[in-house]
């Protein structure tokens, strides 16, 4: 028999666990509710399409921070991606379980727990001070190296969910293994894989500690890859550390897009996975 | 054709895959070898000049040329300290109740929706900190606890809302996924046979859990609390923004401090002359050290966890 003190014990637990659950979505209502409300009341038309005005000028728009963003985010993805996609290749089809992959896989796992401000520090003392000069490349690089371990992760979970039963067919067949991999395993994971290339790429839009000492940031268009750029999450930095009204009026419009940005890989991702499990 | 090109018996394109895989999995541990050398020889000169009193020197004067990072260490542990023990109660909170109340549909909108918490960007944090968070600290709830609270040295002082306090519970949001998603995992993988037993023998569902559930998935939660911790230390934006900004070490959390993530942010690009830029440097080691090392102990914690450990015991 349950005695009444065992059983008032075991609904007030289960009570507190729940009242957790609770509290641990008001924050995610809380911020998102403000940034919808907030920005939505300051986005516009010039948000969009017009350049930053003058130190504490009203109007005006990130139109180049958002170009930026999109900028760094496919360099991040040209070095982070084939980088990421064929080390995990190796961990799975070539090597699972040497002391090689063993501790390539460890590092990945400690890679992703950099606090991204170290990698910002090592890209500016080893580009960006050797090229004298801050630039898209070097915030490309350092955004491309966050980048990376996410999508090893990513990529080697899908690969191993496709069964060993079609790689032996494929080489029963007498197909050699690198054209197993790239016509068969590949292809048959190929949603899971995208999936999360897309979660990395959402991670890296917003960060904004390694940009400081790479992209810098920029009042107008970058010219070329080599001149510091703008980029939204920096821009939001700055315009909401600033006295002007105006400005903290457009940091919360850019964080609209920049969650909204986010958001929408998330869902998508969340979408293509949904569709890939039926 | 090219996929029939032999040299002995492997094709061509089997060794083209196999060593550039081969070398980019190993790049791998080129850059974390990389990130440590570079940190390490651009922090060189602090490191001779200060030696290990850097650690311990409080004071932080550019200007005089000398260089401490005692009130840095200070403010980051204080503020990790905060979200730890707030998004560790909660976060495992909210694990059990997955596992363990929620019913199936709860389950997957509860852990999406917490998922999503971590895609939310860092400077997002910042800004509703800045505008919304400190506000309400400074106007209603540090008030409120210093009130009822003020005898502790903690809650004493005037409220700024940009304090310490906001910058612990601005990481405690943060990294309260991280902690929720691990000890979810490994709570999952506790055998339903454990928790059978606990209940055919007449525990309740709360004793089950403590009896059954928990001792097993002990180190596992702990690894996932620690991985937060290591989020925490290192977060920069969301910190910057509220904590205020000034090297001070004093015990209440109404007053502003600074972090080690903060002041590089706040001072990397205006370091002037290489000793300052080094001093700056050796304190991302620092950081950089401290997560390393937390982060090869979790992911081993974590790891056992996964592999299987050994079966719960009563006390």
């Amino acid at each position: 028999m349950i005695n009444s003190w065992r059983k008032n014990w075991n609904t007030g637990m289960m009570g507190v666990f729940t009242l957790s659950a609770i509290l641990s979505l008001i924050p995610l209502f809380a911020v998102l509710g403000y940034v919808i409300y907030n920005g939505l009341g300051s986005l516009n038309w010039d948000f969009f399409v017009h350049l930053p005005k003058g130190l504490g000028m009203p109007g005006g728009g990130m139109a180049n921070a958002i170009v930026g963003t999109l900028i760094l985010v496919a360099l991040a993805s040209l070095v982070g991606v084939p980088i990421g996609f064929l080390a995990a290749i190796y961990l799975v089809e070539y090597d699972r379980s040497s002391w090689f992959s063993t501790l390539t896989r460890f590092t990945t796992d400690v890679l992703t727990g950099v606090p991204s401000i170290i990698i910002g520090i090592v890209v500016y003392t080893a580009i960006v001070v050797p090229m004298k000069h801050f630039s898209a490349w070097a915030a490309g690089i350092a955004l491309g190296i966050i980048m990376i371990p996410v999508v090893v992760r990513a990529t080697e979970e899908m690969l191993k969910l496709v069964p060993h039963t079609v790689r032996e067919a494929g080489l029963a067949l007498g197909i050699p293994r690198w054209r197993i991999i790239i016509s068969i395993v590949v292809p048959t994971s190929a949603k899971g894989i995208i999936t999360g290339i897309m979660l990395a790429v959402a991670r890296v839009s917003g960060e904004t500690a390694p940009l400081l000492f790479t992209a810098l940031g920029n009042r107008y268009w970058a010219k070329s890859l080599n001149e510091p750029i703008a980029s939204l999450p920096v821009q939001i930095y700055s315009y909401a550390v600033s006295p002007y009204e105006d400005w903290h009026r457009q940091a919360w419009a850019g964080a609209l897009v920049l969650v909204f940005i986010v958001v929408i890989l998330n869902l998508g991702t969340r979408y293509i996975f949904k569709e890939r499990q039926k | 054709m090219a996929s029939r090109t032999k040299i002995g018996n492997i094709s061509l394109g089997d060794l083209v895959l196999r060593y550039t895989s081969f070398l980019m999995a190993g790049s791998l541990i080129g850059i974390m070898a990389w990130i440590g050398v570079t940190m390490f020889r651009s922090a060189g000169e602090s490191i001779t000049k200060f030696g290990p009193g850097f650690i311990t020197n409080r004071v932080w004067d550019p200007v005089r040329e000398e260089f401490g990072a005692l009130t840095f260490i200070y403010g980051t542990l204080v503020t990790s300290l905060i979200a730890l023990v707030i998004a560790g109660l909660i976060g495992v909170g909210v694990a059990i109740f997955l596992n363990e109340i929620a019913a199936p549909k709860i389950k997957v909108t509860v852990s999406f929706l917490v998922e999503l918490l971590a895609a939310i960007p860092s400077v997002v944090y910042g800004l509703w900190g800045i505008f919304i968070l400190a506000p309400l600290l400074r106007n209603h709830i540090e008030p409120w606890l210093g009130k009822w609270f003020g005898f502790l040295p903690i809650f004493q002082g005037t409220p700024s809302g940009l304090d310490m306090l906001a910058g612990g519970l601005i990481l405690a949001i943060m990294i309260l996924p991280t902690v929720a998603a691990i000890s979810r995992e490994v709570i999952a993988t506790v055998p339903i046979a454990q928790r059978e037993a606990a209940l055919a023998l007449g525990a309740t569902k709360w004793e089950m859990i403590r009896i059954a559930v928990l001792p097993y998935a002990k180190s596992g939660i702990l690894g996932g609390i620690m991985l937060g911790l290591g989020r925490a230390l290192g977060e920069t934006m969301a910190v910057t923004m509220v904590i205020g900004n000034r090297p001070d070490i004093l015990p209440s959390l109404f007053s502003p401090a600074y972090s080690m993530a903060s002041v590089i942010a706040n001072e990397f690009t205006e370091a002037t002359y290489d000793l300052y830029l080094s001093a700056l440097v050796e304190i991302g080691l620092i950081l950089f050290a401290i997560t390393f090392l937390l982060n090869a102990l979790a992911r081993l914690l974590v790891w056992s966890v996964a592999r299987g450990p050994k079966g719960g015991h009563l006390h």
